[in-house]
């Protein structure tokens, strides 16, 4: 009997990649990374492989690292593989078409996802691996988990025996993060798919010094090309050899696949060619056109390169008039996509040959970046196909208003597979546990049923807050349906976050007479009044049975805190009806066995209990009779005053969820976006907010300064200013004798914006003299004070900024009353990167440019249609870009060379025109002294008047100068990203950028770990952490990039920690900014990735300092001219142990869980390190002058 | 020959020198040495069910359902550990080893407040080995809606349910606040106890004045500390059938043998062998024998309780003490008063 599994195809591919390699080289990108996170975590487990040995796994330091130890593994006789997507596979490319060309089995693993090209997006399409067709390289793709792990076999033994690398590709999150009921290979199928012979060829082809051979030459005009065409004998052979695998796969499992598998009618007069997931779409809408009499089919490509067109021809129909191939990528400038010429290609030469009539082929975009493709959609396509002159070129599932290549579809349209499914829709929160309970589910029915099953979840782009959509499926039968659960559908819905009945269309997916199950704190007799109007309504037109209960409270009651997951899994089973209930209420206590039995026994038996009372407290809500009203008008859109047109048209209806619907032409063509978006979302996620106790506070700015999203800011103003202030808006006199008399100072809270996280609370050294828990911020409700601060804060904003040179931006009282130009971002609550932004554009904003590698800081900082980054009253404020992961530096470079380059081309202008615009003007303009703001802002003053001469100027240069005028006011170059830039991919730019002169300023928000991507260890990860891709801890030391970068001595560098020593943050950004040279800042940035709760984010900063973790230093090599010591150390000595601060993160604290004798010789190590660091610092700090620069 | 030997528990010690819960017993190494330094038995650390209680929030947060609901960490950001091992299967382990390499008994000790899966804790400790138990409830009674007798009503609860679970002795550890001890030591007698040890120590809340913050410091005990031992272990010598230890300020052989006088079936050691190590043990087991050859006293069993209450000639010395005789002899250093 076949066993099962219910599984995500990433596992799957994983599961046997991992039993048939030796060598795994990994680097983490999405959505590919679990792959390589399931290798690590099975190798630390000491999991063997086929042949009873454990893989060796090896984390590198970017794709391109990554490329180059698989390169060199295989080269050397092990059988290798790595697993990547995007721009990983791009960094790829340069040893794909080595191991090609030097014939090299071994098979890539690739989750498909889109290049990055106008924007990051971390969706599936072809785009990558289209951009490896030219490698040389083999390309199988997979449409399903099930074909995913097959394939991953197929692909294995094929490139054995062909020896032609193969890149083995699914779809990005469609199906590397689709769960699904799969046949599971055993391990005997592997062992008879892979021929031992061949793996003993491989290697003896391996470079030995016992017979030596030489690879990699270099070859010159006479031989290069003869040799190139040497290897096409391999290429001819392939297709042949992987069909052969198919063949023999299909004996030993039952599943049988061809290298183009064609569903249809045997007479199809329209076919639709494609590859990937969506021919799953396609071959469900096929069957149902199928059974009403249409001639319509579809084409599975299986295997791309080397592309059969001997097996293509074969396998489509010839009766087949119209062909549309799909491409699930653009190749822009081009007269068609890839696949699309591969096919014409074919045909063509066929008809030229006489061999068959040429069907008139269109050419199709679908689903870029992981866009829906339903099967609607591929009616349309088919109905396109019936015309008789279809579009030679279209698009299908977006609306292109603009050059009118889109197909208009039937949303409405359902297939017979589809109403056969049982379909169910889930709304929870990121932070509930819906996701991982409906993982659950769908488990329990795979397992526990003949029932086959499927999962796929929909996120939030916010890393705080996020909302998720579960849509799952079950059925008797195959489920092909690779598209969201549709409208109508849902025979259940469940909302798990009482708050969300306001917020979304929750009954969408209703079918009728389904069943809307909600958790909600009414009481059953109470909860049918509480619902909205539209809500209602739409129950009743439906028809659908309400069920609710109130699960916070059951949670409550069986000592589970707040976690519901359990409690809505035993309600979706007990009334969905999937399983008998008695049945599936075991099963529910058998996976709590299974999750939590060896771990703890007393979270099983809580979850029992939950189990036990959710039964008691689930209940039926009688509807009341009314007649169904129709329609519910949608509530009028709030009135958009003062909005901008570009916001109202196209960022308030994504964030309403009505992205898809938005037509080409709103779209910018290049990807520019305006600045300061984010105050439009009004997130309102926060239960409490702070509220500022005006009497007890003494102004110290220290919650504005720690707050991660800039929703407690501070402000100074005229007394006379706040005349008309709204009652409840608090404003006192400003303590410091800075301001002149009468001067009033507001803290205001953006309660809509804020998330809740208390870090500003944790940070207020103020403590009520008679209470100490009393701050001078303290948490409180929202409700009733939402509509209030509401006011209050678009009043505060309206007040006039208070002028910049009065306020001395040395300390922290005064800096933070300067305008934050960074606000009410999507990052996690409690983030400890974004403090440090927000620093920067208060201190510099108006005149920073920002290169900013990807990752958090880049989704964050640019994930539309959110910009935190925001403009000051003139309209000034931070530019920003993010180019890619890997070249933040030197895109960072790029922007200063070109500062430095137009300022120089202005002055020279000015020069030329000194009798034009004056002397004076002239002279001032090119030798103004910038460093300082003050400097800046009289510069600003006269590109003012430059600009307004140039106007009148008749000069010939006059306007060519004007164009350039803005240069001549000095940039503040940042250069932003995580430590997975820094430390690992990017740290060779880095390092080039440090090592030359210019003044770019550098900060590095280090995290310890991959925080993106989901947690994956890097050089800057603590030995003994507990990571992804380090699941045994992290065995070395963290590189101390700091006092590497140091060791130039031309570098500004710095540690800083704003949780331990803010006073020091705050110089160490100005020093920076004025530092003429480069300048490294490196931020120790708490992340939830750590493992504590981030209210106590300034806490762990602090034990992170105190214990020698983090020792906080400047070096400034401008000391050295005036004959001090550059290097000057911060922090003092460690007084606290680092057991203290490593058991206080469950980061560490798990190591001691899983591997103790390991915990305990990392926890040794680690003090040994901390205080052999500390004492070198100190050395350096009490070193003579002219003897403290770090050798080189 | 002296014969140092002793009852504890039912337990037939070599000695009556018992180190007591501490993290000296976390390591196997140390608890050898311990052992080599004459140790009788070993009182293994204390399983905390506050601390099982934090493993598992810990765990259930950031590794089980630590995903934010973001598509690049949809299921958190540490790894699963399969392996991840919970702290009472690290417990029960390590009592399994100690129990593998050492030769004397060994006692397990549980701390806590609630009776929550004690009971099935307690059958798994025995079956790992556990000579015995010592059940800590570290309860600090701050309501005022708790009445004394609640407060011993769940000390008696826990015991009960414990007893009827598990074959082995059972050990209480309490506290000094109770309103009339030896009526509750006879509660806890009639429910199944083998055994009381006085007192726990409560570690007391500091406050740091820089801060105000409230800290919890560790602070080690003092000889002073063994006279409230004296006093109770005096007053129960021979009034129960409980055997009796002593925990709580030992750090000679002075204190070891006061508490033996006034009836102690054993003394339980920490501070003094955290702060100078196992050798400490054996030095006061040498001095234990030396005092007792110099008195020619021939066992521990002769001299046990020989100075308790009851034996005394005037038990109100212990009983009542005479605090005004005590204070009014107390003179201040010249210069401070005059």
């Amino acid at each position: 009997m076949t066993s099962t599994l219910t599984i995500d195809g990433n596992e799957a591919v994983a599961r046997v990649a991992y039993l048939g390699n030796e060598v795994i080289a990994i680097y983490p990108i999405t959505p590919s990374s679990n792959m390589g996170e399931w290798a690590d975590e099975w190798a630390s487990q000491r999991r063997p492989n086929l042949w009873g040995a454990v893989p060796g796994v090896i984390e590198m330091q970017s794709e391109g690292g990554a490329a180059g130890a698989l390169h060199g593994a295989l080269t050397s006789g092990a059988l290798a593989t790595s697993f990547t997507a995007s721009q990983g596979l791009l960094l790829f490319i340069p040893n794909l078409y080595k191991l090609a060309g030097e014939l090299t089995p071994c098979v890539l693993h690739v989750a498909a996802r889109a290049v990055a090209t106008h924007a990051l997006s971390i969706f599936g399409d072809h785009s990558d691996v289209m951009a490896c067709r030219a490698t040389g390289c083999a390309m199988l793709a997979a449409n399903s988990p099930q074909e995913a792990q097959d394939f991953a076999l197929i692909a294995q033994a094929a490139t054995l025996a062909g020896r032609i690398p193969l890149i083995h590709f699914f779809d990005g999150f469609r199906t590397s993060h689709e769960v699904a009921k799969i046949a599971v290979l055993e391990p005997a199928t592997l062992r008879a798919m892979i021929d031992d012979s061949q793996v003993a060829a491989h290697r003896a082809r391996a470079l030995s010094p016992e017979h030596p051979v030489l690879r990699g030459t270099s070859q010159n005009p006479d031989v290069f090309f003869q040799s190139r065409e040497r290897a096409n004998p391999f290429y001819d052979a392939f297709p042949q050899i992987v069909q052969d695998a198919m063949e023999r796969f299909g004996e030993l499992t039952g599943r049988r696949y061809r290298l183009f598998d064609y569903v249809g009618a045997a007479d199809a007069e329209r076919v639709i060619v494609l590859m990937g997931s969506g021919a799953e779409t396609v071959h469900e809408t096929v069957e149902h056109l199928l059974a009403r009499g249409e001639k319509v089919g579809v084409l599975k490509v299986r295997l791309y390169r080397p592309f059969s067109a001997a097996a293509l021809l074969a396998a489509l129909p010839p009766s087949a008039k119209a062909v549309a191939v799909l491409d699930r990528c653009k190749e822009p400038g081009a007269d068609g996509e890839p696949l699309y010429k591969d096919v014409v290609t074919a045909l063509a030469q066929a008809a030229a040959d006489g061999a068959r009539a040429m069907p008139r082929v269109s050419g199709g975009r679908y689903g870029l970046a992981s866009k829906e493709f339903t099967p609607g959609m591929v009616k349309a396509v088919f109905d396109e196909l019936s015309l008789a002159a279809p579009k030679r070129q279209f698009t299908v599932g977006i609306h292109d208003d603009l050059t009118h290549l889109s197909l208009p579809w039937d949303a409405a349209f359902r297939t017979d597979a589809a109403r056969q499914l049982q379909h169910a829709v889930f709304w929870g929160l990121g932070a509930d546990g819906t996701v991982s309970a409906n993982k659950n589910s769908i488990k329990i029915v795979g397992e526990a049923t003949g029932l086959m099953a499927q999962g796929y979840f929909v996120y939030d782009s916010k890393k705080s807050g996020a909302v998720t959509v579960s849509h799952l499926r079950f059925g008797p039968a195959a489920i092909r349906s690779t598209y969201l659960v549709e409208a109508g559908m849902a025979g259940f819905v469940a909302c798990h976050q009482p708050v969300f009945v306001e917020r979304y269309d929750l009954l969408e997916h209703a079918a009728p007479d389904g069943v809307f199950l909600l958790n909600t704190p009414a009481p059953p007799g109470q909860a049918w009044d509480a619902l909205p109007e539209k809500l209602r309504m739409q129950i009743r037109d439906k028809r659908l049975q309400l069920w609710v209960i109130d699960a916070y409270a059951v949670a409550a009651a069986a000592g589970m805190g707040r976690r519901i997951n359990t409690i809505m899994q035993t309600c979706f089973f007990a009334i969905a009806g999937v399983l008998p209930k008695d049945a599936a209420i075991a099963a529910i206590k058998q996976a709590v066995d299974k999750t939590y039995g060896k771990k703890s026994r007393r979270l099983v038996e809580l979850n029992y209990r939950a189990i036990d009372m959710t039964l008691a407290e689930l209940h039926q809500v009688a509807i009341p009779a009314a007649a169904s009203s129709g329609e519910q008008p949608e509530p009028a859109a709030a009135a958009a005053v003062g909005i901008p047109d570009f916001v109202r048209d196209l960022t308030l209806p994504i964030y309403q969820g009505k992205g898809d619907a938005l037509p080409v032409s709103l779209l910018p063509a290049d990807g520019t976006y305006p600045l300061g978006t984010a105050q439009y979302e009004k997130r309102n996620i926060a239960l409490e907010i702070p509220v500022w106790d005006a009497d007890l506070c003494t102004q110290c700015g220290k919650c504005v300064f720690v707050c991660p999203h800039t929703a407690i800011r501070a402000r100074a103003f005229s007394a006379a200013s706040v005349a008309d202030a709204p009652p409840t808006f608090k404003h006192v006199a400003a303590k410091s004798k800075d301001f002149p008399a009468g001067t009033r100072v507001s803290y205001q809270v953006a309660a809509e914006d804020c998330t809740g996280c208390g870090d500003c609370v944790e940070a207020c050294p103020i403590h009520d003299k008679s209470n100490v828990s009393r701050r001078a911020v303290n948490m409180a409700p929202i409700a009733p004070l939402r509509d209030q601060e509401r006011d209050n804060l678009a009043y505060f904003l309206r007040l006039p900024e208070f002028d910049r040179s009065a306020i001395k931006h040395g300390t922290i009282p005064s800096a933070m009353l300067l305008d934050p130009l960074f606000e009410f971002s999507g990052a996690c609550a409690g983030c400890g990167e974004t403090p440090y932004i927000r620093l920067a554009t208060q201190l510099f904003g108006d005149r920073m440019l920002i290169a900013n590698a990807t990752g958090c800081s880049s989704i964050y900082g640019g994930n539309l249609p959110s910009t935190p980054y925001t403009v000051n009253g003139a309209g000034r404020g931070p530019a920003w870009s993010n180019s890619l992961f890997e070249d933040n530096a030197e895109f960072g470079l790029g922007m200063r060379l070109a500062a430095d380059q137009l300022m120089g081309y202005a002055q020279q202008l000015v020069r030329e025109l000194a009798g034009e615009i004056g002397g004076d003007l002239a002279a001032a303009l090119v030798d103004a002294g910038q460093r300082e703001e003050a400097g800046l802002v009289e510069q600003r003053g006269r590109v003012a008047v430059l600009l307004r001469k140039l106007a009148a100027s008749r000069h010939p240069r006059a306007q060519e100068l004007a164009s350039v005028a803005e240069w001549l006011i000095r940039r503040s170059v940042w250069i932003i990203g995580g430590d997975g830039w820094a430390y690992d991919i990017g740290y060779g730019g880095l390092d080039h950028v440090l090592a030359l002169p210019y003044d770019v300023n550098i900060l590095v928000l280090d995290t310890e770990v991959y925080s993106n991507t989901g947690g994956q260890t890097s050089k800057a990860t603590p030995l003994g952490a507990v990571a992804k891709f380090a699941a045994g801890g992290k065995a070395t030391a963290k590189k101390d990039l700091a006092r590497l970068a140091s060791n130039y001595g031309h570098a500004y560098v710095a540690t800083v920690a704003y949780g331990a020593k803010d006073v020091q943050t705050l110089r160490v950004f100005h020093e920076a900014e004025s530092y003429p040279g480069p300048s490294l800042i490196v931020a120790y940035s708490p992340c939830i990735a750590h493992g504590y709760d981030m209210l106590y984010n300034q806490r762990q900063q602090d034990m992170a300092v105190k214990s020698g973790h983090w020792p906080l230093f400047r070096f400034d090599p401008r000391l050295e001219a005036t004959g001090g010591n550059p290097f000057k150390l911060d922090s003092a000595a460690p007084t606290q142990p680092i057991k203290a601060f490593m058991e206080s993160e469950t980061r560490f604290a798990m190591l001691a869980r899983s591997h103790p004798e390991a915990a305990q010789r990392f926890l040794e190590q680690a003090q040994q390190d901390a205080e052999r660091r500390f004492k070198a610092y100190r050395e350096l700090a009490q070193k003579p002058a002219d003897q403290s620069k770090p050798e080189t | 020959m002296i014969d140092l030997s002793t009852d504890y528990l039912g337990l037939k010690l070599k000695n009556p020198l018992v180190p007591s819960a501490s993290p000296l017993s976390r390591n196997l190494d140390t608890a050898l040495r311990l052992e080599d330094a004459g140790a009788a038995a070993l009182v293994m650390y204390s399983l905390f069910e506050e601390e099982l209680q934090a493993e598992d929030a810990m765990m259930d947060r950031f590794l089980l359902h630590a995903g934010l609901g973001s598509c690049e960490a949809e299921d958190g950001f540490l790894p699963d550990h399969g392996e991840f091992r919970s702290s009472l299967d690290h417990y029960l382990t390590h009592l399994h080893q100690l129990k593998c390499r050492l030769e004397i008994p060994v006692v397990a000790s549980l701390n806590g407040i609630s009776p929550s899966g004690w009971v099935e804790l307690g059958r798994e400790l025995q079956q790992a080995g556990a000579d015995a138990l010592e059940l800590n409830v570290y309860h600090v009674a701050a309501e005022m809606t708790e009445p004394g007798e609640a407060v011993e009503a769940r000390y008696l609860s826990l015991l009960t349910e414990l007893r009827r679970a598990v074959s082995v002795p059972i050990a209480m550890k309490l506290s000094p606040f109770f309103s009339s001890l030896p009526h509750f030591v006879k509660q806890l007698e009639l429910a199944g106890a083998n055994g009381v040890a006085l007192f726990n120590r409560f570690y007391q809340p500091d406050i740091d004045l820089d801060k105000l913050y409230v800290v919890d410091r560790l602070h080690l005990s003092h000889p002073e500390e063994a006279l409230l031992r004296i006093r109770w272990l005096s007053i129960l010598h021979g009034r129960t059938s409980l055997t009796l230890a002593a925990t709580g300020g030992v750090h000679s052989h002075e204190e070891a043998m006061k508490l033996l006088l006034v009836g102690a079936d054993v003394v339980h050691l920490a501070s003094c062998l955290l702060q100078h190590g196992a050798g400490r043990l054996t030095q006061i087991l040498h001095a234990m024998e030396g005092w007792m050859a110099e008195r020619e006293y021939a066992s521990v069993a002769q001299l046990k309780g020989s100075m308790s209450q009851k034996n005394l000639s005037d038990p109100s010395a212990m009983a009542r003490a005479s605090y005004l005789r005590v204070l009014d002899s107390f003179s201040p250093r010249p210069g401070v008063w005059s």
